[in-house]
């Protein structure tokens, strides 16, 4: 019995690491990936980035130009996740167990953000490049898009965490349906969804910097133009400036997290 | 006076499977503290859910001082619920607000849509929670929030709250089966008091026989959604026991006779 | 009609009015530092959107006309998908590519991660060192995908090489955090009930420490899985990374051809839902115990 029971164990091990084996090889093989390719010139990377990918004394005169991209990128990652979380709460409210008005109205939500969560940012940017063209409208737009399934999904989840408990004493007291909200669901939930939000502009700020390259705009439009032109030093810069951004906000969320959980 | 009647009232949750209430009858006076014991799934939480609608009947008809509650409208819903108070196994209360918050949640089914989602309370209602968080002993506890209490002070929340309701019934789905003996001790007293000192009408669903023998003016006793006892604790034989629950109750009968040192 | 009293008479019984004014610094609501950190959270947030939408030009853009014709471009790729330059298996076949490098990154990630994340959890490590991996994968993470690719693509050129340590790098960074903190989650007395044994670290690692977090490090691989089939979409896109990609943008940017975009979004999409649907089921089956 006993022996049996680690046999078992150690067969299923084997298989799924023979699966595992057996699938890289073949993903190596439909991507083209060059393995020692891949080693070597990891190392030539890091000689060549040694090199050449510091910011040095001439590029810093691009500092205030970079600056200023990252401010636009920065608000348009919070104003896209804010917006996005408004319609968010409000599909996320009508898609909840505790909270739905109907059964149907969860596999709806749940497509609808499926929906959204799954399409590809690029193909967002693309499309809405064709009209919108080189704005910042366009990468609000395609955040927004990508943001509201993201959260939605999150935010369904959280309520559905929170659980119906405390809205099904206030309906047998007497209350109606929005006072449930604002005084059962909301409060329990908004600490965890305060937490989504700010994941939601971190990830945002990050997703940016690829919208802003296939919109031309923002931070990852000046990484673009420098990289194009071989100043590495000044696309260094604006890789420092985003990392200290982005671990500044990770910061700022970490502790505004400790403080609300 | 009757406050509450049930006729033949009926509770098919599916086709498939048998009813979870069948053909319940029994009326309620103003007044009476009520116990509802039975074997697990016998259909006490149906019963008492379906007096305040929160689970809808599928026959018979229930009224609630003097008005049949099956066919009122929405709002009318809302004001026979703001009549009746409901008590929890698992409190039910909004973890992350303070005792008073809770409390008060009781006066939402009194207040306009806005003024509800504002939480803004009239200094009456305040007070009144105030004095009814004071009854209860809870005092040192108005501004913690839910989540820092033990179970049998949140249990207390969850009767203030019901009392700050004001109401006419107090419906409790096993108010102390998640409670410690001593706390569960506590909840039942307090309980006899609101019923004895305030006149709210009770109906008590318990896992406890002995406790449901103590307290209470009446026991029912149901077993596969039909009332197979009806009457007063004295009446409530071994026979009776193992009838309600369906097996040789010599066990649960143990504490029939000694259970005086329970209740104050 | 429901006639019942509003009557306040059991109320009457309940005490004696006292005064209002003396009961009203205790109902005064002392605000926590949660509700107050939320609150100005949620201010901040609401400031800064609202100084977005005001100041933040649309460029010369006619918004209404912009809507109006993107929502028209939207008709014509969801309700017309259809291909010029791709059949329907050369874009199968690329979206299979895709698939490749996500799958690649992750396990190539996974495996970097799982070490890592051994040395930067803090009931496995000492100190020291976890606080010098905890901040090298923060950096690490908080360089946006696609610089890193276009970083490698100067040494290695742009394709899948590049596009595969850029993407796996970003994993290493996402992965060595999520499965440290489930390696930290697992109770001390179990490590420290082992060592009594006279196991050492290794043996603590095997026999206890992954056998308890493999629901989780797995839940949080096929999250990543997930994450990296669209990182290799937009690196595609953006970085000239082989794969639908490529093609996705191509449609998009140079064809102008909605038809197509159509195409290859409803295959990409079909992939991608296929993928959370599994990764939901197998997630749900792993929490209820296998
Ligand atoms: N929401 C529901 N949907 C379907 N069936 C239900 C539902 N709630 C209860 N039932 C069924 O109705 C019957 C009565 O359940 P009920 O919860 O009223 O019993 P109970 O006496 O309160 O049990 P317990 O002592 O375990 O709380 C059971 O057979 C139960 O499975
Ligand atoms: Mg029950």
């Amino acid at each position: 019995m006993q022996v049996d029971v680690f046999r078992k164990r150690r067969n299923n091990a084997l298989i799924f690491f023979g699966v595992l084996a057996l699938l890289t090889a073949g993903a190596i093989v439909v991507t083209q990936y060059d393995v020692e390719k891949g080693f070597t010139s990891l190392g030539k990377a890091f000689v060549w980035g040694a090199a050449n990918l510091y910011p040095d004394v001439k590029s810093l005169a691009k500092l205030p130009d970079i600056l200023a991209k990252l401010r636009d990128t920065v608000l348009i990652s919070v104003a896209a996740t804010s917006a996005a979380a408004v319609f968010s709460l409000a599909l996320a409210l009508a898609g909840s167990r505790a909270t739905r008005i109907h059964r149907s109205f969860t596999l709806v939500a749940r497509g609808i953000a499926s929906f959204f969560r799954n399409m590809p940012l690029v193909a967002w940017a693309m499309v809405l490049m064709l009209a919108f063209s080189q704005s910042s409208l366009t990468g609000f737009l395609a955040l927004f898009m990508g943001s509201f399934g993201f959260l939605t999904r999150a935010f369904m989840e959280t309520i559905d965490e929170v659980g119906d408990s405390s809205v099904e004493a206030l309906k047998a007291t007497g209350a109606a349906y929005l006072h449930t909200i604002f005084q059962a669901v909301l409060p329990s939930s908004l600490p965890q969804i305060v937490s989504w939000l700010l994941f939601m502009i971190e990830t945002n700020i990050r997703d940016a910097t690829l919208v802003g390259f296939l919109t031309g705009t923002g931070i990852g439009f000046s990484f673009d133009v420098y990289y194009k032109a071989f100043n590495y030093h000044a696309a260094s810069l604006v890789v420092v400036v985003t990392v200290l951004t982005v671990l500044i906000m990770e910061t700022v969320s970490n502790t505004v997290r400790r403080m609300i959980l | 006076m009757t406050l509450l009647e049930l006729k033949n009232v009926t509770k098919h949750y599916s086709p498939a499977v048998a009813p979870a209430l069948a053909d319940i009858s029994f009326s309620v006076n103003e007044g009476e503290f009520i116990s509802v014991i039975g074997p697990s799934g016998s259909g006490k939480t149906t019963l008492l859910r379906t007096i305040n609608r929160m689970v809808e009947l599928s026959g018979g008809e229930i009224t609630f001082a003097g008005v049949s509650i099956s066919r009122l409208r929405k709002s009318e819903l809302r004001k026979l619920r703001s009549k009746i108070g409901m008590i929890f196994q698992h409190y039910n209360l909004v973890d992350r607000m303070s005792v008073i918050e809770n409390v008060l949640h009781g006066r939402l089914g009194h207040k306009s849509t806005l003024a509800g989602i504002l939480g803004s309370y009239t200094l009456a209602e305040k007070e009144q929670a105030l004095r009814i968080i004071q009854m209860l002993g809870l005092d040192e506890y108005i501004n913690k929030r839910c989540d820092q209490l033990s179970g049998g002070q949140k249990q207390r929340v969850g009767i203030a709250r019901a009392l700050v309701q004001n109401p006419k019934l107090i419906l409790c789905d096993e108010p102390i089966a998640s409670l410690d003996p001593s706390s569960a001790k506590i909840i039942m007293d307090y309980l006899k008091n609101i019923s004895r000192d305030l006149g709210i009408t009770l109906l008590v669903s318990l896992h406890q026989v002995d406790i449901a023998l103590k307290y209470s003016d009446r026991v029912i006793g149901v077993n596969r959604g039909t009332i197979v006892f009806d009457g007063k604790p004295d009446e409530l034989t071994r026979e009776r026991v193992s009838e309600i629950y369906g097996f040789d109750a010599g066990d649960l009968m143990i504490n029939l006779g000694e259970s005086e040192g329970y209740a104050s | 009609m429901m006639e019942i009293d509003e009557s306040i008479e059991v109320w009457g019984k309940m005490g004696k009015r006292d005064g209002g004014n003396n009961l009203r610094p205790l109902i005064a609501k002392p605000l926590d530092r949660a509700t107050l950190a939320i609150r100005l959270t949620l201010f901040v947030l609401a400031g800064m959107t609202t100084y977005t939408f005001l100041t933040l030009g649309s460029n010369g853009v006619n918004v209404a006309q912009a809507t109006a014709e993107t929502l028209s471009n939207f008709a014509t790729m969801f309700l017309h998908p259809y291909s010029h330059h791709l059949t329907v298996w050369d874009a199968f076949y690329e979206v299979l590519i895709t698939l490749g490098l996500a799958y690649l990154t992750t396990v190539l990630g996974g495996v970097l991660a799982l070490f890592l994340g051994l040395m930067a959890a803090q009931n496995l490590a000492p100190k020291w060192l976890t606080n010098i991996i905890k901040s090298f994968v923060a950096v690490i993470r908080a360089v946006p995908t696609i610089l890193w690719v276009l970083i490698f693509a100067v040494a290695a050129g742009l394709g899948s090489t590049a596009a595969v340590i850029g993407l796996t790098f970003h994993s290493v960074g996402y992965l060595t955090k999520a499965y440290s903190e489930s390696f930290e989650d697992l109770d001390r007395s179990v490590i420290e009930a082992l060592r009594a044994t006279g196991a050492n670290w290794w043996q603590v690692v095997f026999q206890a420490v992954i056998p308890s977090s493999a629901t989780y490090l797995l839940s949080w691989t096929f999250l990543r899985f997930e994450i990296n089939f669209g990182n290799a979409v937009a690196m595609g896109a953006a970085a000239g990374a082989a794969g639908i990609g490529f093609d996705l943008f191509m449609a998009g940017g140079y064809y102008f051809d909605l038809h197509e975009v159509g195409l290859i979004t409803y295959l990409v999409l079909a992939f991608a839902i296929v993928m959370e649907t599994a990764a939901t089921y197998m997630k749900r089956r792993l929490q209820s115990g296998e």
